[in-house]
């Protein structure tokens, strides 16, 4: 038998990217032992890759914009599903996340007066992401690795040791969490893990653990995620008896690559668009104004001219239709393609060539030059690109308390992507950074609460808990060899992607469900070749059992809900319903499957609600919930 | 549209591994980590390779495609024909993990020691302000994805492990530089850029700017203009001198080897390893010097220690085994050792540097000699003409040059073979190895074949 590593800490963080970072910056400032334990190496973490900016009303493009106009954006865009304390404090608490990275050494683009600069983004009333050219995410994963660096450094200089009170495991994977109890009772007690490059298995004693593992795109064929994105910290949750809600709410980002068949679904961001960048169909049609719902018609422009003035004039033109939403944007694509003026690759066109000169295209998205230039041969200078939906988010998460990011189980806390609720059902571009650092930090002080008011009385690792986890994480080398790992995971990427995608209908996604339990039953056969030093097939062969559970949920949460909203589009229930807008689709475990339950959501108290006016309200809410507010109002 | 590839990936953990040559699949538009990828899903399951994002953001899936450091999500399989063998190898100046995996953990201990940003005082957060123009220039160094290739490529580490504690290596000077440039970063860096950074071991070949995947122009925009800087607020010789006092023997050895006094060259290392004995820069300089005086069998004293004192980094191990190799052959062709006896441990030490090599051309030179001391004569030149396509400096150039003179001499074109031994001469007059080599040519032109 192997040996197994020990550590103890106060709070353990699973995941480096934005959120983990953040929470684990909290959690040390906060005095507490913090350990962070991510898959890959310090600073890789899929955060590298989000491209447009971290919104946050700071007013500094344009001075009308403030929380509460921030807050409504968000509400709409979420199809009025999301928490609303959620994104009231997201809305209130960016500016001050976002000017403390520049405390960290951040370097934002600048506008003429010297302060950070803010672009145009889809829903976005006013200019409001903070950004470095198209590389925002690399920006903020590169400097809250350096502000953890520099609290290393002090720790250096006051304990001796720089890791004395924060430290990085890097390549090493999390497998179980642990409790004092049962799935069904009982507090955090640690968590079990593997490390990837000896194949040893960590415990980590703690009291709190914070989940910060972002997504589950890598359940889906075409996506624009990294392969770490296999829902490790939705599973691990759910293992541990917590709920996730929302599961259902996938968001297809509208441009992903299509071109070439390697590279599909590679991330074309939003900032193209933002930029000036047009959509065009195979007729050379800017498709976009075909497509505006009812309940956004008065904030988009109609015509061409319109939109085109608006770059210059916001206040005298309404937005171009491209700046919709991301959900309206990618059903829009789905639709032009589907009915035969696609491009030839099978996406549309997304033309910046002849809407910038080539010099501003290469200062405002170097990445998305390099990107086409190197992997598509395409200068996008000079050609349109060709894109299309490709699997980029899930609104869906661990249903966590707002205000600390606690989940029902006593010690785990939860915080960026792998949490639910803030975005409702459907994201916002620009939400996301500042979601990681506002939720990260709240989540980081929350788990640092938790400790203290713990005081001594930790709960116990079980020592049955951790052999057992042990045999679990090496069962796939017992196995009797007949499945392969990448052919599982190859087929439930296809399932995944055909039958739960962008467009859903009850009998495809009871097909996809009654595959997911044959691919179930055949990951139970699946045979790992090699020891347990860095071995691809093993480490997927665990990453699968996440993405078998993560994706049950999504299926069967997509069944139930009979209406279409963000992301979650029914063929046979198009429209938005008031009656499923109360509801919340929560899940649990129940046997080696899934439980869906009805929730009712939180209501919105009276003087957010008072933010919006009554007509565009009832379009999203029933009479009964209007009456709360006071007559006259708006 | 699809066709087989020819790949040769590198196989294998910190102590032993070699080249595997596999058929497989390509489509189009593919990079070379999707094939990769194919090779994991169908033939090896446990290959190891880093990787993350696939779209060059990340910085992760660092590799070397034929000798050269790349990212593989970035190389398009249409850079090769069809017929091209694609040979895939670690990083080379870290110690591998396993197979294509190295372990980058002195890039995180170098991250370490460079001082954090350091805020204005009284500037509160929201306070901030600054022109674009002036955050342009740390902006362009914050491009950096740290994929680390331009550590992997940087000589000053790659292939010497004794450099690595003093040596930040380019993607630290990027940092310094991106810091000192930050218009409200309250520290100065400059003279720690010199002192504890080894910005001063830089010099400047610009390989690093070469291999940045995200185009950072790291010599001309960050580690001249950083030199420039330290100049002119500092040069105190007295400080430089001290920083450099335990290595200092070593370097005086290298300083008269370069002036041709090598029997000086030998006391300066001698003295350097009476303190310590497994030095790596002091054994490096005494092989030299006793190379310089065509004392090979000493030489091959020296190599296998250093040999036996390599660190983890595969270069550096690579590069001992080779120069191990390089000792002994040496010796027996000037007849200075037994060749029977010393066989074994020459082809040991051989295959041990041909397995942690990058790409199996780099010892075609070593072979050659190897093939030439056992008399197999058309194999020497081949495998010496082999060498010669890929030489860079001046002397290895030189020395193949000399195998080859003495194999097409001994095959009977007499004519050739002065003339490559002419053109190895211009390159390096002083090569130890002339003698013997002439002679051997002359009596090789002697006896009728």
């Amino acid at each position: 038998m192997s040996e197994i590593e020990r550590h103890r800490y106060d709070v353990v963080v699973i995941g480096a990217g934005g959120a983990g970072l953040r929470a684990a910056i909290e959690a040390r400032m906060q005095g507490k032992r913090t350990a962070i334990v991510c898959k890959s190496l310090f600073g890789k973490a899929h955060t590298v890759m989000a491209e447009g900016g971290a919104a946050a009303a700071m007013g500094n493009v344009n001075p009308n914009d403030n929380w509460q106009v921030h807050f409504r954006d968000t509400m709409r865009g979420g199809k009025f599903l999301n928490h609303w304390r959620m994104a009231e404090l997201h809305a209130k608490e960016a500016p001050d996340r976002v000017w403390e990275l520049e405390s960290y050494g951040a370097l934002f683009d600048r506008t003429k007066d010297g302060k950070i600069s803010q672009r145009n983004f889809g829903g976005h009333e006013y200019p409001r992401l903070a950004h470095v050219g198209d590389r925002t995410g690399l920006e903020m994963i590169r400097t809250l690795q350096q502000k953890i660096v520099s609290l290393q450094q002090e720790d250096q200089r006051s304990h001796g040791d720089a890791q004395a009170m924060i430290r990085v495991f890097a390549e090493t994977t999390i497998t179980s969490l642990l409790k004092d109890g049962d799935q069904s009772s009982g507090r955090i007690s640690g968590a079990v893990g593997y490390t990837r490059e000896n194949g040893t298995f960590v415990v980590f004693e703690a009291p709190a653990v914070v989940l910060a593992t972002g997504g589950i795109g890598k359940s889906f064929k075409v996506t624009s995620n990294s392969w770490e994105y296999t829902g490790d910290g939705h599973a691990l949750a759910m293992k541990a008896g917590a709920t996730l809600l929302n599961m259902e709410f996938v968001q297809f980002h509208p441009t992903g690559m299509v071109w070439p068949p390697s590279v599909k679904g590679i991330l074309v961001t939003e900032s193209v668009r933002g930029d000036g960048g047009v959509l065009r169909n195979s007729e050379d049609k800017r498709f976009m104004f075909d497509y505006v719902p009812a309940v956004f018609r008065k904030q988009y422009a109609e015509t061409e001219e319109e939109a085109d003035g608006w770059y210059d004039d916001p206040g005298s033109n309404r937005r171009p239709p491209e700046l919709l939403p991301r959900d309206e944007v990618a059903r829009a694509i789905n639709s032009e393609v589907k009915e035969g003026r696609g491009s030839p690759s099978g996406g549309v066109f997304l033309d910046i060539a002849s809407r910038l000169p080539a010099d501003a295209i290469r200062k405002k998205l170097p990445s998305m030059y390099h990107q086409f230039k190197e992997l598509a041969d395409v200068d996008i200078t000079k050609e349109p690109m060709e894109v299309g939906p490709t699997c980029h988010y899930v609104m869906g998460g661990v249903e966590v308390d707002p205000d600390t990011g606690a989940s029902v189980v006593p010690g785990l806390f939860a915080a960026g992507e792998c949490s639910g609720g803030m975005h409702g059902s459907n994201r916002l571009g620009g939400n996301s950074l500042s979601d990681l650092l506002v939720f990260g930090r709240r989540a980081g002080l929350g788990a640092s609460q938790y400790v203290e008011a713990l005081g001594a009385a930790r709960p116990a690792v079980s020592e049955r808990d951790v052999e057992s986890a042990r045999r679990t994480a090496e069962a796939p080398f017992d196995g009797d060899g007949g499945e392969n790992p990448y052919t599982i995971h190859a087929d439930l990427q296809q399932t995944m992607n055909d039958l739960v995608g962008i467009i859903r209908k009850r009998e495809e996604i009871e097909e996809a469900l009654s595959r997911l339990e044959e691919l179930k039953s055949r990951a139970k056969r699946i045979g790992v070749q090699g020891d347990k030093i860095f071995n691809p097939g093993w480490h997927l062969a665990i990453d699968l059992s996440n993405m078998l559970i993560v994706s049950e949920c999504v299926a069967r949460a997509a069944l139930i809900r009979e209406e279409s909203r963000g992301g979650h589009t029914r063929d046979d229930f198009p429209d938005m319903s008031d009656e499923w807008r109360k509801v919340n689709l929560v899940c649990r475990p129940e046997g080696d499957g899934v439980r869906v339950d009805k929730q009712p959501l939180s209501t919105m108290p009276p003087e957010l609600l008072s933010l919006f006016d009554r007509d565009e309200l009832s379009k999203y809410m029933t009479e009964d919930e209007l009456s709360i507010l006071p007559e006259g109002k708006a | 549209m699809g066709y087989k590839a020819r790949f040769r990936v590198w196989r294998g953990d910190d102590t032993d591994g070699g080249l595997e040559d596999f058929s497989v699949e390509v489509n189009e538009g593919e990079v070379v980590l999707d094939v990769i990828h194919r090779l994991q899903a169908t033939q090896t399951p446990d290959l190891a390779v880093r990787w993350n994002c696939k779209a060059g953001k990340c910085g992760s899936c660092s590799a070397e495609i034929n000798g050269q450091p790349r990212l593989l999500c970035m190389t398009r399989m249409s850079t090769f024909t069809e017929e091209q063998v694609v040979t895939v190898t670690p990083l080379r100046t870290f110690p591998v993990i396993k197979d294509l995996v190295t372990d980058v953990s002195f890039n995180y201990q170098k991250a370490l020691e460079v001082p954090a940003f350091a805020p204005p005082v009284g500037v509160a957060p929201g306070e901030y302000r600054m022109q674009q123009t002036d955050v342009e220039r740390s902006q362009e160094f914050r491009k950096c994805i740290e994929c680390f290739l331009c550590q992997d490529t940087c000589h000053v580490i790659r292939d010497h492990e004794d450099n690595k504690e003093a040596f930040a290596g380019p993607r630290f000077f990027i940092r310094l530089a991106e810091l000192d440039m930050h218009p409200l970063d309250s520290m100065d860096r400059k003279r720690r850029s010199q002192e504890q950074h080894g910005l001063g071991m830089c010099n400047i070949t610009k390989c690093c700017t070469e291999v940045c995947p995200e185009g950072i122009k790291i010599t001309d925009n960050a580690i001249i203009p950083m030199k420039e800087r330290v100049v002119d607020t500092m040069y105190d010789p007295v400080v430089w001198l001290g920083s450099r006092i335990p290595r200092r023997s070593a370097m005086a050895a290298n300083r008269a080897l370069d002036s041709g006094d090598a029997a000086a060259a030998e006391e300066h290392a001698r003295s350097r390893l009476r303190d310590k004995p497994s030095d790596a820069a002091a054994l490096g300089a005494l092989q030299d010097a006793l190379v310089a005086q065509g004392r090979f069998v000493e030489a091959s004293d020296v190599t296998r220690t250093k040999l036996e004192h390599a660190g983890r980094g595969r270069g550096a191990r690579q590069r001992a085994a080779a120069d191990h190799a390089w000792a002994l052959l040496c010796a027996a062709e000037a007849g200075q050792i037994d060749l029977d006896r010393y066989d074994d441990e020459i082809t040991a030490t051989l295959q041990q540097a041909q397995r942690l090599a990058s790409i199996g051309t780099v010892l075609a030179g070593t072979h050659a000699l190897h093939h030439l001391v056992h008399g197999r004569l058309a194999e020497a030149a081949e495998h010496s003409r082999e060498a010669l396509r890929w030489d860079r400096s001046r002397q290895t150039r030189a020395d193949d040059l000399v195998t080859l003179a003495e194999a097409l001499t001994g095959l009977g074109n007499r004519p050739e073979g002065e003339s490559a031994m002419a053109e190895s001469l211009t390159l390096w007059p002083a090569n130890p190895r002339a003698e013997s080599a002439r002679s051997n040519m002359h009596e090789m032109g002697l006896q009728p074949r």
